[in-house]
């Protein structure tokens, strides 16, 4: 198998954009083609999840490639959920390692805000057990709720640690200029004060709207390549060097421990395994903050902390920049939003910024190693990706 | 014989009580001053309101263009038994809101306009607005429309306004949604907040000056121009980008 480095990156804002998804696709790549200095491609590779429903377009890899006018490479799209991203960069990293390509684009794109909330929330909810779960109304933000109460019973998780994610992800937005909400807030004002119920009302309790990420249009495409054309391009030497993907029950009820997140776990293994890496070996971490309580689960399923310590090393600022292991120092899903299809790659995109020490305010200093955890489903479809500075 | 044509076109206003000043805290954990606006203090929010006019997204020119025209009005006397409210953070004006008295009992909303995002700002305000027709104006009833999805989910949904559609209101004679005093009774342990009396030194600052707001909503952002379908269905723009890339790799 032969190893793969990530030679090009790119993003749009994420936030409501008011342009075909096939556009918010091509400028992210274009920008990618132009940062890694490739102008052809042998593959591209579309994450998304939302199109067919959502924005009544199919087939987005054909697509993409005629607007960047890369005929006649390799197209297609790929669905898997809010996994896409990380889904089409393993499937990327495949086709570079295999033999078959030597460079590969992937781009994952999302625009959700062509409908309404309530109509993107529902289809978001399509993810769920048709027959155990989304017939009984079950969405996203419900199954969260579930999983916080649980989660707060377990292991002493209180609202305050909830909303400690909240403002330490929304406030790492404000460093980044791509980042949906550009709004500081504090707990004050979401938890504390006399109008913090009504700052901050129940979307589902025990979560509350700021423990929600926004719904966010957006994209992002990072250009894999062989090692020698890597070395031949001349960019920063990113290697992809670990990928673990693992599933879990769809139905969350089926599971052993409903607070156990076994396909993060298994699929942070994976990938650790694969890169020969361990949890304290990495400097920055990408971790998929939907909601707030799923930072702190994860960050304890990927080996950061021991199981229902998540919380506590997020008292002691273990988790923001400058702390022990920093997580979403752009603003993660939270702050930077979620155009589901293009999360992971987004998530990419960061830990590369990171690692090519580019992040500036957000910068972890020093970094060489990163960790990005792509969550699918509620929990049933996970890929988690590590990335080596090499040079 | 001389006539004194502007005693003709000048309305007579109501006698209508002040609004009480208050303040609250957003969630950014800013304060945030609601008071009434006077016909002298009218030019200044002119000047802000003007630059909206021209950010074409979220509605914001339809409603800013209407409320500079209401503002206007208030200014040179020609809109009846209007008042204006403002929502100020450090001096700087974060939202405006207006409406009128019909007559006795009865009220109607015409804008809420906010000036900075994503801190529910304008809800406060809504809110603000409603107190000030139900609690002071002692009105019943209060005839609403909304411009917006987000005036909609905001007013018709939370505050679950009753129907009025039989009763065309004066934005353009659409169907009226009515806020009753039931209905505001109903939300206001969730939706109306706001701590009175203001300290001295926050109302003073928001009295010595309406501040232009700092981080106002602005024209959307244009970064995929180039490659827009709906003028470039071939996509030529992007070729063109493509070939400047060449040349900028030495491909040329």
């Amino acid at each position: 198998m032969r190893e793969v480095y990530v030679a090009g990156i790119g993003i749009t804002t994420f936030t409501r954009l008011e342009y075909p998804l096939v556009e918010i696709a091509s400028y992210a790549s274009m920008m990618a083609l132009k940062d890694a200095g490739v102008t052809e491609v042998d593959q591209l590779y579309v994450a998304n999840m939302g199109a067919p429903r959502v924005n009544h377009q199919t087939a987005l890899g054909s697509a993409v490639a005629d607007s960047l006018s890369l005929l006649p490479a390799g197209a297609a799209a790929i669905e898997n959920g809010p996994a896409s991203g990380a889904a089409a960069i393993k499937a990327g990293f495949q086709a570079v390692a295999s033999g078959m390509d030597d460079v590969v684009l992937v781009a994952g794109v999302e625009r959700m805000r062509e409908v309404n909330n309530l109509e993107a929330t529902d289809f978001v909810a399509t993810l769920t057990h048709p027959l155990t779960e989304y017939i009984y109304g079950v969405t996203l933000p419900s199954h969260a709720a579930m999983f916080a109460r649980l989660y707060m019973e377990k292991y002493g998780v209180t609202e305050r640690h909830l909303a400690m994610v909240g403002v330490k992800n929304q406030n790492a937005a404000l460093n980044n200029v791509w980042a949906h909400l550009q709004q500081g807030i504090t707990l004050e004002g979401i938890l504390d004060s006399p109008e913090a119920m009504t700052n901050n009302p129940y979307v589902a309790e025990p979560l509350r709207f700021f423990d929600a990420c926004p719904v966010s249009d957006g994209g992002a495409a990072i250009i894999l390549v062989s090692k020698e054309k890597a070395q031949e391009l001349g960019r920063p030497m990113i290697r992809l060097s670990g990928i673990g993907q693992a599933t879990d029950t769809h139905a969350v009820f089926e599971r052993e421990e409903p607070t156990d997140l076994l396909a993060v776990r298994n699929a942070a293994r994976a990938a650790y395994d694969m890169s020969g890496l361990g949890p304290e070996d990495i400097d920055v971490a990408e971790l998929h903050d939907a909601f707030t309580i799923l930072e702190i689960a994860e960050s304890e399923e990927v080996g950061f902390f021991p199981k229902g310590e998540g919380h506590i090393a997020l008292e002691k600022g273990e988790t923001a920049l400058g702390g022990k292991i920093p997580i979403n120092v752009g603003g993660g899903l939270k702050g930077r939003g979620h155009p589901v299809g293009a999360t992971g790659v987004a998530q990419a995109w960061e830990i590369v910024t990171q690692l090519r020490g580019d992040g500036e305010k957000r910068q972890v200093e020093g970094a060489r190693t990163g960790l990005s955890l792509n969550f699918g489903g509620f929990g049933n479809n996970v890929v988690c990706l590590t990335f080596v500075r090499e040079d | 014989m001389s006539v004194d044509l502007e005693k003709i076109l000048r309305p007579t206003d109501a006698e209508m009580e002040p609004y009480e000043p208050k303040y609250m805290m957003l969630a950014s954990g800013e304060a945030v001053v609601v008071r009434q606006v006077f016909r002298d203090e009218i030019p200044d929010l002119l000047k802000h309101v003007e630059p909206l006019i021209h950010v074409e997204r979220d509605f914001y020119d339809l409603v800013a263009a209407r409320v500079y025209a209401e503002l206007l009005g208030y200014y040179q006397y020609r809109f009846q038994d209007q008042y204006v409210l403002a929502l100020q953070v450090d001096g700087e004006l974060a939202a405006i809101v207006n409406g009128r008295e019909v007559k006795p009992g009865l009220g109607l909303s015409l804008h809420t306009l906010a000036l900075r995002r994503g801190l529910r700002i304008g809800a406060h305000g809504f809110a603000a607005k409603m107190e000030y027709h139900i609690d002071t104006l002692g009105h019943d009833e209060v005839l609403i429309v909304a411009e917006s999805p987000i005036g909609f989910r905001r007013w018709m949904i939370e505050y679950k306004l009753e129907k009025r559609f039989d009763i065309p209101h004066e934005l353009g004679g659409v169907p009226s949604w009515a806020l009753t005093r039931e209905l505001f009774d109903n939300a206001r342990s969730k939706l109306v907040v706001g701590r009175r009396p203001v300290p001295t030194e926050l109302l003073e600052k928001a009295m010595e000056k309406i501040l232009p707001p700092s981080d106002p909503p602005t024209p959307a952002l244009d970064p995929l121009a180039a490659t827009r379908a709906m003028y470039d269905p071939t996509a030529t723009a992007l070729v063109q980008q493509r070939w400047e890339m060449e040349k900028g790799a030495g491909n040329a």
